[in-house]
């Protein structure tokens, strides 16, 4: 019986965690259009999330791109197919490698910095003194933090894709030493806009949907204390993680398994 | 920092990303090979289409004209019935022939569309009459062996 209790209860909890967060998004998403009518407070807000999470992503980036042309040229060279380097390289960047890093890295440098900001102005009951001047904090606060993740995201994510293309290139054609022309051709010919860019694009869009939605929910639930600041931030991260491998699970397989 | 210095630097950012995607779109993926242009479809029957693909190229002297939309099996006829979707730049005498030829030893297949001498031009929606199938290894090897046989055969035979 005891057991029974025990598993009940924590059943409940569950539930209990899912149904406050997906009403927290129902909120935040009711709060959505009205925040635009102040648009400035979501330009100052991708400054803070995007422009300053810029070198991280591009550096990273470039990083990829090296290292994954250096390492698919040894294996592609033994089976002479070592002119497809390009093409290997795109698609892994622009199908997954580029959204799916992109959101890791924004989780870990916008996520968090979201969740402590907000957590520590709930700590100082600066949401509860917004609402005391009939001020909505959802629509002040949060939306403007939730448009700037979403619309920075995609961004992100094409730039990472573009700087490591650009860093294979340095290294397969001034390194290794495989023509630029076959480089850019083969590319060309099987990379598909709309299904491999495309996708790509709305991969990053949803996972920046993801991220910043978690990063918002654990500043805005927080426990108003430096260890409920500490903890919060380390879920966002862990969650929102998990959250983005899952989700990148789910859309490769409906994106990319359909025949052809 | 000044909220119009602040106000660049994010404009910067949104434009720098733009023309990544700009820079992916037409530098690293297929935009630019003709995608949006106007098309216009035609259809050709195959008995063997081989390893032939949706989405795959369909050239003329080697120079790509169009895609492949769609491969269905004749219940009728059991013949495969490829749809192809060509540039309307380019038009083919009614006579041409299309063949599913390799790029390569091993490589993707392809239709290749030989133009005849006719004067009148394939109208959209036509059929191309004359086809070739794809070469199918393995009945290539088999009609190796069996014509070894048959060598060896009368090489048996000749010396009475």
């Amino acid at each position: 019986m005891d057991f029974l209790a025990f598993l009940g209860a924590r059943a409940l909890a569950v539930l209990r965690g899912w149904g406050h967060a997906a009403l927290f998004f129902v909120d935040l998403l009711g709060a959505l259009l009205p925040s635009l009518r102040r648009f400035g407070l979501v330009v100052a807000q991708i400054h803070a999330i995007g422009n300053r999470s810029l070198v991280i992503i591009l550096a990273s980036g470039m990083a990829v791109g090296f290292v994954l042309a250096l390492q698919l040229y040894n294996t592609l060279i033994t089976f002479g197919a070592a002119e497809s380097l390009g093409l290997v390289v795109n698609l892994s960047l622009v199908r997954e490698l580029g959204p799916v890093v992109t959101a890791l890295l924004f989780a870990g440098r916008a996520g968090t910095s979201l969740t402590a900001e907000i957590g520590l102005m709930k700590a100082g009951e600066q949401l509860s003194a917004l609402e005391l001047m009939a001020i909505e904090p959802r629509q002040r606060v949060l939306a403007p933090r939730f448009w700037a993740g979403v619309i920075s995201m995609p961004l992100l994510a094409i730039l990472f894709s573009a700087i490591g293309i650009l860093g294979a290139w340095v290294v397969a054609v001034g390194l290794i030493g495989i023509d630029a022309g076959n480089f850019w051709a083969i590319q060309q010919s099987g990379v598909d806009v709309w299904r491999d860019v495309g996708n790509g694009v709305v991969k990053s869009a949803v996972f920046g949907v993801i991220c910043t939605a978690v990063a918002l929910y654990q500043g805005y639930e927080t426990e108003a204390t430096p260890e409920g600041v500490a903890y919060a931030t380390t879920r966002t991260v862990v969650i929102s993680s998990l959250g983005v491998l899952a989700m990148d699970f789910i859309l490769t397989a409906l994106m990319f398994t359909t025949g052809r | 920092m000044t909220k119009r210095g602040m106000e660049i630097l994010v404009g910067l950012f949104v434009l720098l990303g733009m023309l990544a995607l700009v820079f992916v779109a037409l530098k690293a993926a297929n935009l630019t090979s003709f995608n949006s242009g106007a098309t216009y479809v035609l259809t050709a029957r195959f008995d063997n289409i081989g390893g032939l693909k949706v989405r795959a190229p369909v050239r003329s002297a080697g120079v790509a004209v169009g895609r492949v939309t769609s491969i269905v099996l004749d219940p009728k006829t059991y013949q495969g019935v490829v749809t192809l979707a060509v540039d309307q730049r380019f038009k083919f005498p009614q006579d041409s022939a299309a063949k599913i030829l390799t790029s390569g030893l091993l490589g993707d297949q392809y239709i290749g569309i030989e133009p005849g001498g006719d004067d009148v031009d394939l109208a959209p929606g036509a059929n191309i009459a004359q086809t070739q199938s794809a070469v199918v290894l393995e009945n290539l090897i088999g009609q190796l062996l069996t014509g070894k046989a048959a060598v060896a055969g009368t090489v048996m035979e000749a010396p009475q």
